[in-house]
C-alpha cells in the first residue's frame, strides 16, 4: 500500500477524533479524542518519514509525541479528577466558576 | 442491546469485510495486514464514540492504539509499535481506565442525532480537504523504499549524539518529570477535604 493509504487511515482517524471532541458531552472522550488525533498525527508522521527515503527525523518527532501525549494525559486527569471534586460532574459546560 | 446498536455493529462489520477485502485485491498479503490495521484503528475509534458507557468505550480505544502499532509495524518502525503499545496502552488507557473509574456513569448523555451530525459534517468537511488535496498536491515517493535496519540502535545513538536529538531528549525527561509531580500535586485531596469528611462521618 502506498503513501495515500497511510494518509488516507490517518485523516479518517484525526476526523473521528474530532467528533468524539464535539458530540460526546463528558471531559473523558474530549481525552480520547485528543489521544486519537495525536495518534492521527503520528501515523502521518510516520508514513512521510518511510515513503520520503528514509531517515530518522519522522520516527524521533512520532516519539516526542508519544513522550509528551503521556505527560498530557497524566495531567489531563489529575484536572478530570479536581474538576469532579469541585463540580461534581464530569461535563465540560458546568465548570463555569469564573462566570459568576 | 437496541435495535439501533445492532444496525451499527452489523455495519460496522460489513463495512470492515468489504475494507479487508478490498485491500487484499489492492495489495494482495501485505495488503490484507494493512486492511486489517486500518479497519481495527477505525472502527475502534468508531465504536467508541458511539458506545453509551464510558468503560466500553476506553476498551475500544485498544483496537484504536493497537492497529495504530501495527501500521507503524507495516511502515518498518518496529521500536515505535512497540513504544506505542507500551505506552499508550499499557499506560495512559490504563490513566483513562482510572479517571473512567473514579467519575461516575451518565448513560443519557449519549444523543443519537449528535453523533450522526457530528459524523456527516466533520466527515464531509475531511472528504472535502481531502479532495483539494488530491487534486492539487503531487507528492514524489522514494523510487526504492529504503529497508529500516537496527532502527533502535540508530534511535539511541541519535538520542545521545551531541549533534543530533540529545537537548530534545534531556528537555522531554524535563517536562516528564514536571509533569508527573505537577499531576500528583494537582490530583491529591488538600487536608481541608479530609477534615470535613471527618466531620461528616
Amino acid at each position: 500500500m502506498g503513501l495515500g493509504a497511510y494518509i488516507a487511515v490517518s485523516a479518517a482517524l484525526f476526523a473521528l477524533g474530532v467528533v468524539a471532541i464535539l458530540v460526546r458531552r463528558n471531559i473523558l472522550y474530549v481525552l480520547m479524542g485528543i489521544e486519537m488525533i495525536l495518534n492521527a498525527a503520528n501515523i502521518n508522521f510516520v508514513a512521510f518519514n518511510r515513503f520520503n527515503g528514509g531517515g530518522l527525523d519522522g520516527r524521533m518527532f512520532a516519539i516526542f509525541v508519544i513522550i509528551l501525549a503521556a505527560a498530557e494525559a497524566a495531567v489531563a486527569l489529575a484536572i478530570v479528577l479536581n474538576v469532579f471534586h469541585l463540580f461534581n460532574s464530569v461535563k465540560p459546560a458546568e465548570a463555569d466558576l469564573l462566570r459568576e | 442491546m437496541e435495535a439501533t446498536d445492532r444496525i451499527f455493529y452489523g455495519l460496522v462489520g460489513l463495512a470492515s469485510l468489504a475494507a479487508i477485502g478490498a485491500c487484499t485485491l489492492l495489495g494482495g498479503g501485505s495488503g490484507a495486514a494493512f486492511g486489517l490495521f486500518a479497519v481495527l484503528v477505525l472502527a475502534g475509534s468508531l465504536t467508541c464514540i458511539w458506545e453509551r458507557s464510558v468503560v466500553r468505550s476506553a476498551f475500544c480505544l485498544i483496537g484504536t492504539f493497537g492497529g495504530t502499532a501495527g501500521l507503524f509495524l507495516m511502515l518498518g518502525s518496529d521500536f515505535l509499535a512497540m513504544s506505542q503499545i507500551l505506552i499508550y496502552v499499557g499506560g495512559i488507557l490504563a490513566l483513562i481506565l482510572f479517571g473512567v473509574m473514579l467519575t461516575p456513569p451518565d448513560l443519557t448523555e449519549r444523543k443519537l442525532p449528535r453523533v450522526l451530525a457530528g459524523l456527516v459534517a466533520v466527515g464531509a468537511g475531511v472528504a472535502f480537504v481531502a479532495a483539494k488535496v488530491a487534486a492539487t498536491v503531487n507528492w514524489v515517493e522514494a523510487a526504492t523504499l529504503a529497508e529500516p535496519q537496527h532502527e533502535t540502535e540508530q534511535i539511541g545513538v541519535a538520542f545521545l549524539a551531541y549533534d543530533q536529538y540529545v537537548i530534545a531528549f534531556e528537555l522531554a525527561a524535563v517536562v516528564l518529570t514536571v509533569a508527573l509531580v505537577a499531576a500528583v500535586y494537582v490530583a491529591r485531596r488538600r487536608k481541608i477535604d479530609l477534615q470535613e469528611e471527618g466531620a461528616e462521618g
